[in-house]
Parts: C-alpha cells; sequence; structure tokens
C-alpha cells in the first residue's frame, strides 16, 4: 500500500522533473515542511529535483531476503523510479551501500552487502543510467539503522542505499 | 610507543649451582596435561618475591601478583592464599621447608627475587615440584627497562606454565583489536593494541572511520587491517612501534578487506569485491604481485594460511551456504573441509598446524569451535547470541574471540576459552571489543 503512494508521487515527480532546473542543494533538504498552495522550495522534498525529494518520495532503498541479494519485485518498482530520476537529474552521481543484518560474520556481511550494492547498481545501469555515475560500497552489518535484535529490524538492515552526490551542491 | 624495541629483555639461565640445582627434570610427576581436560586446578604456592634492593619491592609486589594472575587465569592452576602459609620463603637463597608447603597441599611452589639498579630490573625465579622435594627445570633469570616489569613477570609465568604443561607459554603477548564505543546505530571504532591480559591499551587509529579486523605479522611488528577512512574499505598496513600506515590496495571500484599474513611476512592474502563478486588475492606486503586465487561467482573470503605457508583455509558459498575450504597457496583445487549442519565461516589455521577454528552459525546461534584439518573430530567450544572471530594464542592452546550481546543495548565483548571448551571468561578492556588477533610469543 505504502508502495502505490510512491508510485504516485513518482509519477507526479517525474512530471515537474522534465520542465525544472535542478536547482538542487544536496541533501541539505528538510522534508515535509510547506509547498501547499506555494512555490516549491528548492531543496525541500517538495522540489523534485531534490537529493530530499529523491529519498522520501521516490525511495531511496530495497530490501532483501535473509542472505539474498536479489532486488525483490518491491524493490524493482524503487528502482525503476530511481532510474527515472537519475536520468533526469544528470548532475547526480550516487554510491549505493550495501548493508547485512547482525546475523552474519564480519567478512561474509561484508561480501553480501557488495552483492546486494551491485545488484541494484546493475538495476540501474540496465535502465540506462551511465555506470560511471554509480560507485558501489559495502558495509556489512557495521551500520544498521535499526538496532534490535529481530526480523523487524533486520528487515530494515537488509538493504541497499542509493546516496546522491553531486547536483549543484557538488 | 616503542615499548616493545625499548625493553630488550634478555633470559639467562642462572649460573649459580647449587646442591641438586639441576638435577630435577620436568618429567616429574607434576604435569597437567592441557587436552585432557583438566577438572581440578594445580594448587601452587607463589609467596611474594624478594626485593633483592632498597627500591625493588613495589616491583616484585606487583610482578608476583601478575604471574599468579596469569597462571590462574588459565583455569589450570589455582593460588594458595598467602595467610594458609606456614612457612614464608625468607630469602631467595634459602632451602625450601618442602613439608611446610606440603602441609598447606601446595603442589608448585614459585620462588623468585627482584633487585633494580638505576632504571634496570632483574627478576629471577625458581620452581619446585613439592611432592617430589625437587626443582622443575633451571632457575631463570630476566633483565629489562623498569618500564617492561609486566612483560618480566609474564615471562616468569611463561617458563613455569611452559614447565608444567609441557606446552608453549602465551603470556608474554599482546593483542590488537577494535575498541568500540556508542550504540549499535553509531558505533565508533578504533584499532587498539594491549598485552593479552588487557594492560597496556594504546589506540592505534582515531575513530573517525570504521576499521576492522586487525591481523598481526608473524614477528608481532606490523599490523593489517581494513578502514573506510576513503570512505571505501581499503586494506591499510600499520606499524606498530611508529604508528605509520599506509594504504595497501586502492584500485578503484573494488572493495578490499579481510587481510592476513603469511608465514613469511611478506606475502598478504585479502578479499577483493568486484561488480558484486568476492575472490581471494595474494600480494606482496609491498603492494606488487597481485596474484589472484580463486575465481568463482561465489563468496570467498577470509583466507588464512596454514604455518608453514603451503596452504589456506578460507570460507565460501559455493556450495550455497558458508563453508570451509583449503587450497594450496598459490590457487588451485580447493577440497571442503566443514560438513556438518549450519555454515561456517572465519577459519584460522592453529599455529601449532593441528586444528583450525571457526565461526559456526547453526539453528539461530553462533559458536567458536575446531576441527582437525580433514574436518574431524569438530567441537564447539561456545554458544550464545554471536560469538565469532577467533584467533589463537601463540601456543595453539586458547582462543580468543568476539562477543557481541542481543539487542539494543547489545555490546561486543572480547573473550577467551581452550581449546578443550574450558576456562571461558571475558578479558576486560576499557571500552568495547570485537575482532581480536594474537600477536605471537615476544621475544
Amino acid at each position: 500500500m505504502k508502495l502505490t503512494t510512491k508510485t504516485v508521487l513518482l509519477v507526479a515527480g517525474l512530471a515537474l522533473a522534465a520542465c525544472t532546473n535542478p536547482n538542487s542543494f544536496g541533501a541539505g533538504g528538510a522534508g515535509g515542511a510547506g509547498g501547499v498552495g506555494g512555490a516549491v522550495v528548492p531543496g525541500s522534498a517538495n522540489d523534485p529535483t531534490s537529493t530530499a525529494y529523491f529519498n522520501q518520495t521516490v525511495g531511496d532503498r530495497v530490501l532483501f531476503a535473509v542472505d539474498q541479494s536479489v532486488v525483490s519485485d518491491e524493490g524493482r518498482v524503487v528502482l525503476e523510479g530511481q532510474a527515472q530520476w537519475l536520468l533526469a537529474n544528470t548532475d547526480f552521481t550516487a554510491v549505493i551501500e550495501g548493508h547485512a543484518d547482525e546475523q552474519g560474520t564480519r567478512e561474509y556481511n561484508v561480501a553480501l552487502g557488495a552483492r546486494r550494492a551491485n545488484a541494484v547498481k546493475e538495476y540501474l545501469v540496465s535502465r540506462g543510467v551511465a555506470d560511471n555515475r554509480l560507485q558501489t560500497v559495502s558495509f556489512g552489518k557495521e551500520r544498521p539503522i535499526e538496532i534490535c535484535s529481530s526480523e523487524a529490524c533486520y528487515a530494515k538492515n537488509r538493504r541497499a542505499v542509493t546516496v546522491l552526490a553531486g547536483g549543484l551542491s557538488g | 610507543m616503542r615499548f616493545q624495541t625499548a625493553i630488550g629483555i634478555a633470559a639467562l639461565v642462572l649460573y649459580v649451582l647449587g646442591a641438586g640445582w639441576a638435577q630435577a627434570q620436568s618429567s616429574g610427576p607434576l604435569r597437567i596435561e592441557i587436552t585432557e581436560g583438566v577438572i581440578e586446578p594445580l594448587p601452587f604456592a607463589l609467596p611474594v618475591f624478594e626485593a633483592e634492593t632498597g627500591d625493588a619491592g613495589s616491583y616484585a609486589g606487583q610482578i608476583s601478583q601478575v604471574i599468579a594472575a596469569d597462571l590462574t587465569g588459565t583455569g589450570l592452576f589455582r593460588e594458595i592464599a598467602p595467610s594458609a602459609f606456614i612457612s614464608g620463603v625468607s630469602s631467595f637463597a634459602a632451602p625450601i621447608q618442602f613439608a611446610d608447603w606440603k602441609a598447606i597441599n601446595a603442589q608448585a611452589l614459585v620462588t623468585g627475587a627482584v633487585s633494580v639498579q638505576g632504571n634496570r630490573l632483574n627478576v629471577k625465579f625458581r620452581l619446585y615440584d613439592v611432592f617430589s622435594g625437587a626443582e622443575m627445570g633451571s632457575g631463570l633469570q630476566f633483565t629489562g627497562t623498569t618500564d617492561g616489569w609486566r612483560r618480566m613477570a609474564h615471562k616468569v609465568a611463561d617458563a613455569v606454565y611452559s614447565r608444567i604443561t609441557g606446552e608453549g607459554g602465551y603470556f608474554d603477548s599482546r593483542v590488537v583489536y577494535v575498541s568500540e564505543t556508542g550504540a549499535k546505530d553509531s558505533r565508533q571504532k578504533r584499532l587498539a593494541i594491549m598485552d593479552y591480559d588487557g594492560a597496556n591499551v594504546q589506540y592505534l587509529t582515531d575513530s573517525s572511520s570504521i576499521v576492522l579486523a586487525p591481523r598481526f605479522s608473524p614477528d608481532g611488528q606490523r599490523v593489517l587491517y581494513t578502514s573506510y577512512e576513503t570512505g571505501f574499505p581499503r586494506i591499510y598496513v600499520l606499524d606498530v612501534g611508529s604508528v605509520q600506515r599506509r594504504v595497501l590496495e586502492s584500485q578503484e571500484g573494488t572493495m578490499s578487506f579481510a587481510p592476513r599474513f603469511a608465514p613469511d611476512g611478506r606475502t598478504i592474502v585479502y578479499s577483493l569485491s568486484q561488480g558484486g563478486n568476492t575472490d581471494i588475492y595474494a600480494m606482496n606486503i609491498n603492494g606488487g604481485g597481485v596474484t589472484r586465487l580463486t575465481s568463482a561467482p561465489s563468496i570467498e573470503t577470509a583466507p588464512s594460511f596454514s604455518p608453514d605457508g603451503s596452504q589456506i583455509v578460507f570460507e565460501s558459498d559455493r556450495s550455497g551456504s558458508q563453508q570451509l575450504y583449503v587450497m594450496p597457496a598459490r590457487g588451485g583445487e580447493a577440497r571442503r573441509i566443514s560438513f556438518g549442519p549450519g555454515r561456517y565461516g572465519t577459519p584460522v589455521w592453529s599455529p601449532r598446524g593441528d586444528l583450525v577454528a571457526f565461526t559456526k552459525q547453526n539453528a539461530g546461534r553462533f559458536h567458536i569451535g575446531v576441527m582437525r584439518l580433514d574436518g574431524s573430530e569438530e567441537r564447539l567450544l561456545t554458544a550464545s547470541f554471536l560469538d565469532e572471530g577467533p584467533t589463537w594464542a601463540p601456543n595453539g592452546r586458547v582462543i580468543m574471540f568476539t562477543r557481541e550481546t542481543q539487542g539494543a543495548q547489545g555490546r561486543s565483548t572480547l573473550y577467551s576459552v581452550d581449546i578443550t571448551g574450558r576456562n571461558l571468561r571475558p578479558v576486560r578492556t576499557p571500552e568495547g571489543g570485537s575482532d581480536p588477533s594474537w600477536s605471537p610469543l615476544q621475544p
């Protein structure tokens, strides 16, 4: 259900992106403020060329099953949006960060995160994003976002996050 | 900083021969067989070492304490409280009243003396088998600088341990590890080095970037580790004395991690991830001579050399799950050695060559285990929510590893356990600790 919302917003975002100067302020955009019936605040989550918009509206991450690096159907929807966004906002590059949950040895999880990051990169490249705009890195289990030791947290930690860089902010 | 080289401990067999001094051999009845799993620790008495010079008193007291702590920390020995002593040892040279030590059931007696001249410290000791009324081995003395007093205590304890168990010692050794602070989602990591018992902690890096899995060189002078200081995992080598470091592997578009030295100290093996695939490579320590050792679409990582340098044990998920394999050091056909239920990772070849220690994950639990190199005689030594990353004591009889506790407050702590699964105990560190690597015995 969340996904439906995202898809709808995504379409709106693309329409705006097509005619908006990518006047991005990078990652500093404050999400969700203002924008109702007014002018779009550059860099805010309502600016479809902003990092904040990419992170919150397009969706910056996909999740993976235990010990897997295959992008799920839901993940493909997110990555489709990422690809379109990156194609429309060519000033941006991205580092795709692969992560694992804590169930696994340190070295293996670095390798597993590398697989996940690469799976996302390959998808984006297959959708036309230039290979040289995308880098991958794995953090293994070193940077969980959720800290409980149960599947509810693990599911969110098994992720690949597309972290934007560039735009006019540099 | 140049702690190691400043000490230059000299060990000399005591040249003064008393009556019966060299008679007793270590083949006497006083013996602990570590591999048989000791039930009852051996009681020993260690009267505070005699201070032979006026300013040696505090050293004598502290050295005696460290020796006793080393021995009792093994779980193989039990110290008899000095309050139980019937007779003291009035001087190092005085004859031993064996009856008085027998009466309190001391099976081993350690006596010693300490003298200080300027910044030079001299420690000598003798070990007695109380029930046979004879000395075990010859008296030994160690000379060094006063700031190396702990090392001299460890050397005495190593000699005592070695004579009674028939195994090499491991107390005069160091551990490099990752010191951790902060919550799981904002953990700060930095490299630290300490004596094996947690004393003399020094930090080798700051915590501005993630560091992982330091590994000692065979001479204990350098450390290989993985750091994210460029934003990507890269292998670095750090000189322990100067704390100077340099990057070893920085190929654009790749990640490198899990480095480990070959026994020659000149070659390293490591994992390199490229295009999502992780394989094992070798290079020389100057960064040249890169050789690819595995070429599979699966994950190959955590390589560790055999002590003779001819083979490498590593983990791979080529079968569909993490398992242990052995291949020639130059690459080539690998044979699988782990076949039990669950997943096996982080194999480390014992310095004695007889066993491999590993992390096993099965049914939601983690274990540290050992097995022979043909996969037989698998023995799980620990079980917890998360145990991983074993490292061997120099004598191949004790393993140190990381234990992380469960939940939002989860914290990493170093633990040690002996290869029979006994004497599981935390290693005290000022902050959390993970990824220990045990040095060889110091010279």
